[in-house]
C-alpha cells in the first residue's frame, strides 16, 4: 500500500547538448537492464492498482480511517493467497476530503495519473454522486461502498457499482416487518434535515404501510440545530416507536435530551447505528438507549453465533469483540458499514478473474463480468452474509441485522432475509454504451 | 501604477491565452484536466475580483452567484431538457438576476456590514437549495446527464467530456471573460469603481453616481461568477449544494488575495497556486491543510500584495 504523487516539473525540461547525451545514454542502460526486461516481459506479473478514495479530513474522517484498514486487510488477506489473476494487488490512496469537487479530481487523477485499473471505496452520497460523472467520463469503473440508493437508482453511469454493502431503500424495507410486528404500529419519524434523513422519511411510510404499520408524525431537524427539546412537544402521545436517525456530534445530546423528556416512561426507540458509528455506546449521555433497538449492517460487537467467516474477519481487521481496535478500546470501529470494503474487494477479485482481467484496456470487461455475477456465498469473502447482485441496477443486496442495547453492549436479535430488503429495478444500466 | 500603452497589456494577456493554449498539447493528461478546471474556477474568482479588487467591496457570499449559474444551467438540462448553449445562458440570466436582487438589497450597507448582509443572503440561497431538495437534490446535489452535455453546432456535435473540447471550452470562456475584465478595468468605467475604493465621498463630490457604479459591478462579477458556475454544471456534470457552501465564498477571495487582488491575471495565478498546494500536499499528508496555511503565512510575509501585486508593486508598475 502506497501513497503516490506524481506531479510533473516543468522546471527540469531544458535541455542541453550534455543532458541529452545523459538521457540516451541513461535510457539505452535501462533497456540493457535487467529490471526493465524483466517487467516488459512480464507485464502480466506487474500489481493490479486500486485507486482508494479516502475521506481521510472532512466530516468522513472517522469512516475513512475504518475504511482504510478494513480495505487494508483485504488487500493483505487477497495478497497471502496469490493476489488477483496472480498479480499483487496495490493501495494507491488519495484523499477526497469529503468533497464532491475534490472527489471528482481525485478520480481524474488515479485514471489519468496513477493510471490505476478501478476507483474505489467511497462513502459519503454526495461524493459518490459527484464523482460519478469523472469515472463514466475517464471509462474507469468505481466501486463504492456507500449504501446510498442513488446507484440503484441508475441516476449515475455504467461504471458505478455497489456491490459490497446494501442501500438504504433496502435496509429500511427490511425493518419495516420488525418494527410492526415487535416494536408498535403507530411510528413517529425524527430525522437530519438532509438528504440521509429524506431516504428514511421517502422510504419508511409505504415499507411500514405494507405491515399494516403507519407513520403518524415525520419531524426533521435542521443539520445546524444543537438543541431538541423544542421539537419534542411535536410527537404525538400516541407514538409507539420513535424511529431515529440523527447524526452528526449532536447525537449525544438528543439522545440526553430525549431521556429528559421522556424519563423511564418511554415509546420504543428504533435507530439506525450510523447515528452512533465509531461512537462507545457507553458513552456518557447514551444510558437513556438501553433496551432499544437499531439497524446494523454487521454487527459491532462479537456474537455467540458468529461464523468463522466473521471471526477470521475481524481478527484480520484487528478489531475487538467489542468492535474497538485491537489495544485500544477507545479506538471504536464503524463496524455496521466497513464489511462492505472487504466484500467490494472480492467482488472485484472475482469479476477480474471471471473477465481475465490483464490491464486497463480490459475495464469494460471488467463492468461486463461484474454486472454478469448473481449471488455471494456466505464466507471468508463475505463474511457479513450471503447476498444476490442485480446486473442492472449494480446493487447488492443482502441481509440486515437488528440488535438491541442491553448490559452495555448491542446483541443481535434478528436476521432479516434477502427477500425483505428486494424491491423493484428502476432502470437498466446495462443499455448504456461502454 | 504606472501607465502601460494598451499594446503592452494587451500582448501579455493574449501572450497568456497562448500559453495555455500550447500547455494544452503538452501537459500530461492529469494536469491537461485539472487546468480546465481551474481556468473555469479562475472566471469565478476574475468575477470576485471585479467587485473586491476594483471596487473595494468584501463580499462573503459570491457563493451564490457561482451556485445560480451552476444550478441555473443545471436545472435548464436536468429538468427542462435544454440544449448546452440555452442552458448555459440561462445560467448566466440567473446570476445576473440575483445580482441585481441582491445588489440593490446589499449596497445600502458598506464595510463589515456588506461582508455580513452578502453571507446571510449567501446562506439563506444555500438553505434554499437544500429545502427544495426535491428538485435540487438537497445536499447530494444532481448529475448532468452526459448524453445532454454535447454542444451540437448544425452538423458538428462537441462532446464536451471530451478532455480536448473541455479544455478548449474552459479556455474559451477564460479567455473571453480575461479580455472583458481588462477592456472594463482599463476603461473609463473601471476608473470610477477605482475611485469609489479609494474615496467614495470624493468621487460623489465630482458628480459621480457610486451606488449605480457599484451596482452595474456588481451585477457583472455576479454575471461572471455564474458563467463559471454553469460552465462547471455543463463540463463537469456535478451541480451540488457543497458549491454553494459558505467554502466556496471563501475560496475567490482567497484565490485573489493570493493572486494579487486588482490585477487581472492574479485571479488565475492564485487558483492554480492554491490547486497545486494542495494536490501536491494531499499525497503526502493528510495534515494538507496545515501546508496550505503554512505555504499562505509564507505569502502574506513576503508578497503581502499577493502574487502578481507584489510583483506590480517592486518591479512591473504597468501590470492592470
Amino acid at each position: 500500500m502506497t501513497d503516490k504523487n506524481g506531479f510533473f516539473d516543468l522546471s527540469k525540461s531544458t535541455l542541453s547538448r550534455r543532458t541529452a547525451l545523459k538521457g540516451l545514454a541513461a535510457g539505452a542502460g535501462l533497456t540493457l537492464a535487467p529490471g526493465f526486461v524483466r517487467y516488459s516481459q512480464a507485464q502480466s506479473s506487474a500489481p493490479i492498482k486500486i485507486g482508494f478514495q479516502s475521506h481521510r479530513t472532512g466530516i468522513g474522517a472517522a469512516y475513512g480511517r475504518w475504511y482504510e484498514k478494513t480495505s487494508a486487510a483485504a488487500v493483505k488477506a487477497i495478497n497471502d493467497a496469490g493476489g488477483i489473476n496472480g498479480r499483487p494487488v496495490e493501495l494507491v490512496i488519495e484523499d477526497d476530503g469529503t468533497d464532491p469537487g475534490r472527489g471528482a479530481e481525485v478520480v481524474g487523477k488515479f485514471a489519468t495519473q496513477h493510471k490505476t485499473d478501478i476507483v474505489f471505496g467511497t462513502l459519503f452520497s454526495h461524493v459518490v454522486i459527484g464523482s460519478a460523472p469523472a469515472a463514466g467520463e475517464n471509462k474507469i469503473p468505481y466501486f463504492v461502498v456507500s449504501e446510498g440508493h442513488h446507484v440503484a437508482s441508475t441516476k449515475l453511469n455504467r461504471y458505478v457499482f455497489q456491490p459490497g454493502i446494501t442501500d438504504v431503500k433496502s435496509q429500511i424495507q427490511s425493518m419495516a416487518p420488525w418494527i410492526a410486528a415487535n416494536a408498535g404500529k403507530k411510528v413517529t419519524q425524527i430525522f437530519p434535515d438532509f438528504a440521509f434523513g429524506y431516504d428514511h422519511r421517502d422510504y419508511l411510510p409505504p415499507a411500514l404501510k405494507a405491515q399494516g404499520a403507519e407513520v403518524i408524525a415525520q419531524i426533521a431537524i435542521p443539520p445546524t440545530e444543537s438543541s431538541f427539546t423544542k421539537y419534542f412537544p411535536q410527537i404525538p402521545a400516541e407514538t409507539e416507536v420513535i424511529y431515529h436517525v440523527m447524526v452528526g456530534p449532536a447525537v449525544l445530546t438528543f439522545v440526553k435530551e430525549l431521556g429528559e423528556f421522556y424519563g423511564s416512561n418511554r415509546p420504543q426507540l428504533f435507530g439506525f447505528i450510523d447515528s452512533l458509528e465509531a461512537t462507545d455506546i457507553n458513552s456518557p449521555g447514551l444510558e437513556f438507549l438501553d433496551g432499544s433497538h437499531f439497524w446494523e449492517g454487521s454487527p459491532r460487537y462479537a456474537q455467540a453465533n458468529d461464523s468463522a467467516a466473521q471471526k477470521a474477519y475481524r481478527a484480520a481487521v484487528g478489531i475487538d469483540d467489542n468492535g474497538a481496535a485491537v489495544g485500544d478500546p477507545k479506538d471504536v470501529s464503524t463496524a455496521a458499514h466497513m464489511f462492505g470494503c472487504w466484500e467490494t474487494l472480492y467482488v472485484v477479485k472475482k469479476a477480474m478473474e471471471d473477465a481475465g482481467y490483464k490491464g486497463p484496456e480490459d475495464r469494460a470487461k471488467l463492468v461486463e463480468a461484474t454486472e454478469a455475477l448473481t449471488e455471494f456465498a456466505e464466507g471468508p469473502e463475505h463474511p457479513q452474509g450471503p447476498k444476490t447482485f442485480n446486473g442492472k441496477i449494480h446493487q447488492c443486496f443482502g441481509i440486515q441485522n437488528i440488535s438491541k442495547v442491553e448490559g452495555g453492549r448491542l446483541n443481535v436479535v434478528h436476521k432479516t432475509k434477502i427477500e425483505d430488503g428486494l424491491y423493484e429495478a428502476e432502470g437498466d444500466y446495462t443499455t448504456q454504451a461502454l | 501604477m504606472s501607465e502601460a500603452s494598451p499594446a503592452k497589456a494587451y500582448a501579455l494577456h493574449l501572450g497568456v491565452i497562448a500559453l495555455l493554449f500550447a500547455l494544452s498539447f503538452v501537459l500530461p493528461e492529469y494536469h491537461h484536466g485539472l487546468l480546465a478546471r481551474i481556468m473555469v474556477l479562475a472566471v469565478f474568482a476574475m468575477g470576485y475580483n471585479m467587485l473586491f479588487g476594483y471596487v473595494g467591496l468584501l463580499s462573503l457570499g459570491h457563493a451564490m452567484f457561482f451556485a445560480a449559474g451552476l444550478y441555473g444551467a443545471g436545472f435548464a438540462v436536468i429538468h427542462l431538457g435544454w440544449n448546452v448553449p440555452l442552458a448555459f445562458l440561462a445560467g448566466i440570466a440567473c446570476g445576473a438576476l440575483l445580482a441585481l436582487v441582491i445588489g440593490l438589497l446589499a449596497l445600502r450597507t458598506t464595510g463589515v456590514a456588506f461582508m455580513i448582509v452578502t453571507m446571510m443572503f449567501a446562506q439563506v440561497f444555500y438553505l434554499v437549495i437544500l429545502y427544495f431538495a426535491a428538485w435540487t437534490g438537497g445536499d447530494q446535489g444532481l448529475v448532468v446527464p452526459q448524453p445532454a452535455r454535447v454542444l451540437n453546432l448544425g452538423a458538428t456535435s462537441l462532446d464536451l467530456t471530451n478532455p480536448t473540447v473541455r479544455y478548449m471550452s474552459a479556455l474559451a470562456l477564460f479567455s473571453i471573460v480575461l479580455l472583458i475584465t481588462l477592456a472594463v478595468v482599463r476603461s473609463r468605467y473601471g476608473r470610477v469603481l477605482v475611485a469609489v475604493r479609494e474615496n467614495e465621498e470624493r468621487t460623489k463630490m465630482l458628480g459621480y453616481d457610486t451606488f449605480s457604479n457599484k451596482l452595474i459591478a456588481v451585477v457583472v462579477s455576479g454575471t461572471i461568477c455564474a458563467a463559471s458556475g454553469a460552465a462547471y454544471a455543463l463540463l463537469f456534470g456535478y451541480v451540488g449544494s457543497s458549491l454553494a457552501s459558505v467554502q466556496y465564498s471563501i475560496l475567490p477571495l482567497l484565490w485573489v488575495l493570493l493572486g494579487g487582488a486588482a490585477t487581472t491575471l492574479g485571479a488565475l495565478i492564485g487558483t492554480v497556486f492554491m490547486y497545486y498546494v494542495i494536490d501536491i500536499a494531499s499525497g503526502y499528508t493528510s495534515a494538507y491543510l496545515l501546508i496550505v496555511g503554512i505555504a499562505l503565512i509564507l505569502l502574506v510575509l513576503f508578497f503581502p500584495k499577493g502574487i502578481l501585486g507584489t510583483i506590480r508593486q517592486r518591479w512591473l508598475g504597468w501590470l492592470p
